[in-house]
């Protein structure tokens, strides 16, 4: 190699960004086949990122008081210092927008560069969720159509309706994706031109489902109806609510279905923290790595870059006052080297572990790994005993039926499968999130809503249940009834809420 | 290929609108907060921003989630000395949940939202929905009050009003006119030059000749002119300018203690802030008094001491001179604030009687008497109440006990009335 500093100082120019733009480029490209959008870097200062972080990241999005408190809470962090922000901001679109702050020297920008502009970008392109859940080519003209018509409506009916409809979207968020089947890409033009179609057919639909004069010749088969509608429960609860909520006007169900595709096109990021953080950390480290082995950045560029590497990928001990959880940077981190270090340098105990990638190319394994995984079935796959001893890791059990937390598994021989199981199921969001769906509609009575709770290990809902039933009868408009079932079919406890 | 953008110079704020309707779901936790500030804060800083704590439940947005109770497992980095099958005894306090103790002690507490909202937010909070009565009855031409505006273009100013742009196009028009037909006529000439053939020796001399003439011609056009030049014209326009005196009167008798005087105090503070919220223009005149009435400074009026007795219609009198002799009622809006711990000689109130209703009350937009302290009304206090009926209309009278009160009875004060129809 040549051997050619790109720069010596630590401030950064447009000119150098270029450069070092362009040299991370062809080492991802041309020695390590990662594939991205085009990029497009921003320069943004440090307000510019307060605004960004307080709107979930994105460069439009409609206005709602939560993202107010958010930004009020982040201005008062910063200022006080007791927070930094994050290098970067990075965006699933195409092409791929990063925000770059300026404060940043000249090695942190390059550091991010690396980490966003070809991990994350590299992730957002090839991961499976993200190819079939999100359209990068569409979401920044659809949040401008939704920013658009949410502001009309604001116009049109007020500000404090749109508001308490947003509340109750918002709180029922999680509960608006699907989960199973691929939902059509979003458009901004077509959205626009299918909305006065939607209109008309939902209107009719909805119609003939609260038909309450009898249609004499379907007598006898509006009564079978009645006993079941849905006819299987529904998990997407804000799609029920939209195509089926008796009293809500056409603005009302536009507006949920915004909330429902903002919502799935969060879905993916969701279920891949760990890994989208750890490949992003994991390629930032390699990139800069391999710019200092081609002689193209000096020992003090990579001091400051390992210095801040190093507190990214810091994991606190559980007894430590910082732990906060699992850092999904170190763990994805870890993981994603260990994968190379398995394919490269395996131990006998590898060869036990993953015989299919033992000795196989690092590139490829890990490409292989990052378009077909998500955190979950990533860890259940892929975590070595290694990982487990590095990270010390141990499972409790806390039933509430025994006196004491047991001690369910150690990072020993007994104890791996155990702990790795236990791990991945951390990360199944379905694991983490009660399991609600809509059970049923009484139609030709009161037209209350039923909702189910499948409970899982006994786990009974949280505290916010009866806000909960506010926001969806605020919605539905008619009395919400929700039942926490056993698997045996037990109802553990019923919730209601009506007019009353 | 990367492509870099500047986004630095992009506008600012884009948050603004989210934060304001944070602040307006929040609105009545936020004023309870201004108006506990109020009462816990100094004279100096009362115009600064302000911490707003608000309790954590109050502000979140609910999901689903999964209760404490039931069998779950978690996995946990960085164990030390725990095997297979220990047993641990489940923290105290409740929720056994993910076993992760969480007391916060550093700071303000895990429970409060907190966040800062600005000077200017926080006036605006500590005097919402309050109005000056009668305000600006008179709305005047100050001498020295002008807004500049533009009026369009002018062929006269000065250079530093030069308006570029339109200079240089009139500069443009004026060369055009001056040079389009000697300029056209040496495109011809030149193109007949090119045709001539070198035989025509005499006719080129010609041509060349007629060619340097248009050339000295033309240059001679000069590329800026003083008559070009044009200037942005600023026209002053007399801005009505509402300006307001505000009286401090305060006896400082013996009875008075600092207590009390600072109590006073905060009350002429409140006062001062809200009127400079609404007038651009403030004179204050401060205004002490025991058997005698001085006009004194800021300094010397909150914390000199003097003994003595209390003659309040010399405070009343003296007012009432510097009125008539420097704050036309034409001119200026005259708001008075008197406190005291409403002691007076017996006979003196007949003559405060006689001063209120014939020199001062005419004059004054409004009159606000606190009365501070925990004793039974004094012979002042009846003697306002009388007259407080005569003249509801700028005429108002409250008591204070302490300083947590200020605020509350300002409020009182100064509370909106809706005007009927």
């Amino acid at each position: 190699m040549t051997g050619k500093l790109i720069s010596t100082s630590s401030d950064w120019t447009f000119e150098t960004i270029q450069a070092y733009d362009r040299e991370i480029g062809r080492i991802a490209r041309d020695k390590f086949k990662l594939d991205t959008y085009p990029n497009q870097i921003e320069i943004i200062r440090s307000d510019q990122m307060m605004d960004a972080y307080a709107s979930v990241g994105m460069p439009v999005f409609y206005n709602h008081w939560s993202y107010g408190k958010h930004f009020v809470s982040v201005e008062q962090n910063y200022s006080r210092g007791r927070m930094g922000l994050a290098y970067e901001i990075v965006i699933n679109s195409n092409p791929c927008i990063a925000y770059l702050m300026e404060e940043n020297s000249l090695t942190m920008q390059a550091l991010v560069i690396a980490h966003a502009c070809y991990g994350h970008n590299s992730f957002f392109k090839g991961n499976y969720l993200f190819r079939s859940w999100t359209d990068a080519d569409a979401i920044i003209d659809y949040l401008l159509f939704a920013k658009n018509y949410i502001a009309q409506c604001e116009e049109r009916h007020g500000v404090q309706a749109v508001e308490q409809l947003l509340d109750s979207c918002h709180a029922l968020m999680n509960y608006g994706v699907d989960r199973y089947k691929r939902p059509k890409p979003i458009s901004a033009a077509e959205e626009v031109q299918r909305q006065k179609e939607r209109e008309v057919y939902v209107q009719q639909h909805i119609n003939d489902l609260w038909r309450t004069i009898p249609n004499r010749k379907q007598n006898g088969q509006a009564l079978k109806e009645e006993v079941n509608f849905p006819a299987d429960p529904q998990e997407n609860i804000l799609y029920f609510m939209e195509k089926n909520a008796p009293m809500l006007e056409n603005w009302q169900r536009e507006i949920i279905r915004i909330v429902r595709k903002v919502a799935q096109y969060f879905y993916p990021q969701r279920q891949t923290q760990v890994m989208n953080e750890g490949w992003a950390t994991f390629w930032h480290y390699t990139l800069l790595n391999e710019m200092y082995d081609e002689g193209l950045v000096n020992e003090g560029f990579m001091m400051e870059f390992l210095t801040s590497h190093t507190n990214v990928v810091a994991q606190p001990d559980f007894d430590s006052r910082y732990y906060s959880g699992i850092n999904p940077y170190a763990l994805g981190f870890a993981m994603m080297k260990d994968i190379r270090r398995i394919c490269e340098n395996p131990t006998a105990e590898d060869k036990v572990w993953f015989p299919d990638i033992v000795g196989s190319n690092w590139i490829d394994t890990l490409n292989y790994v990052m378009r077909n995984y998500r955190d979950e079935s990533f860890i259940l796959q892929f975590m070595s005993p290694k990982i487990m001893r590095d990270f010390h890791f141990f499972a409790l059990q806390d039933d509430d039926r025994a006196n004491a937390i047991e001690v369910k598994a150690i990072h020993n021989d007994e104890g791996y499968r155990a702990l790795r199981e236990t791990l991945s199921q951390q990360y199944n969001l379905s694991y983490r999130e009660p399991d609600i769906q809509v059970e049923s509609v009484n139609l030709r009575g009161d037209r209350s809503l039923t909702l189910s709770h499948y409970m899982n290990e006994r786990r009974p809902l949280g505290n916010d249940t009866y806000e909960m039933l506010r926001h969806i009868h605020h919605i539905w408009g008619y009395d919400v009834h929700l039942n926490s079932v056993e698997p045996d079919g037990r109802r553990a406890r019923s919730y209601r809420l009506g007019a009353s | 290929m990367a492509y870099v953008v500047d986004r630095r110079l992009n506008s600012k704020n884009k948050s603004l609108v989210n934060r304001q309707r944070f602040l307006k779901r929040y609105h009545n936790q936020i004023r309870k907060a201004v108006s506990d500030a109020v009462s816990r804060r100094n004279m100096t800083d009362m115009e600064q921003g302000e911490n707003i704590n608000i309790p954590k439940r109050d502000i979140s947005e609910p999901i689903f989630h999964h209760g404490s109770g039931g069998n779950r497992e978690i996995v946990h980095p960085g164990n030390k000395e725990f095997i297979q099958g220990d047993k641990i005894p489940r923290p105290q306090g409740g929720s056994g949940g993910s076993g992760s103790g969480d007391a916060s002690d550093s700071g303000e507490g895990e429970d409060n939202f907190a966040f800062q909202i600005s000077q200017q937010e926080f006036l605006e909070y500590l005097f919402e929905d309050l109005a000056l009565p009668n305000m600006i009855k008179r709305q005047l031409v100050g001498s020295d009050s002008f807004d500049t505006r533009r009026a369009g273009v002018s062929e006269v100013g000065n250079p530093n009003q030069l308006n570029i742009v339109r200079s240089l196009k009139s500069a443009y028009a004026r060369r055009m006119a001056l040079g389009g037909k000697a300029r056209r006529e040496r495109r011809e000439l030149k193109a007949e030059l090119e045709t001539l053939p070198e035989s025509e020796a005499a006719r080129r001399l010609v041509v060349e000749e007629e060619i340097n003439r248009l050339n000295v011609r033309l240059n001679a056009i000069p590329f800026l002119d003083d008559f070009d030049l044009k200037y942005n014209l600023q026209v002053k326009i007399p801005k009505p300018s509402p300006k307001a005196v505000m009286f401090c009167v305060m006896d400082v008798s013996g009875s008075m203690t600092q207590d009390i005087k600072d109590t006073a105090k905060r009350f002429f503070f409140l006062l001062y802030l809200f009127l400079k919220k609404n007038y651009e223009k403030i004179d204050v005149i401060f205004i002490r008094h025991h058997t005698q009435a001085q006009e004194v400074d800021e300094e010397t009026f909150f914390y000199s001491r003097e003994t003595g007795g209390t003659v309040v219609s010399s405070a009343l009198k003296l007012m009432a001179e510097v009125i008539e002799a420097r704050y036309s009622p034409d001119e200026w809006n005259i708001y008075a604030a008197q406190a005291s711990d409403g002691d007076n000689w017996q006979e003196d109130n007949m003559r405060c009687h006689k001063i209120l209703t014939e020199d001062i009350l005419p004059t004054v937009q409004y009159l606000t008497y606190i009365e501070i302290g925990d004793r039974q009304p004094q012979g002042l206090w009846h003697l306002y109440e009388h007259l407080q009926g005569d003249y509801a209309d700028r005429f108002a009278i409250q008591r204070v006990r302490n300083n947590a009160e200020i605020y509350p009875v300002f409020r009182e004060l100064f509370q909106k009335t809706i005007d009927k129809g």
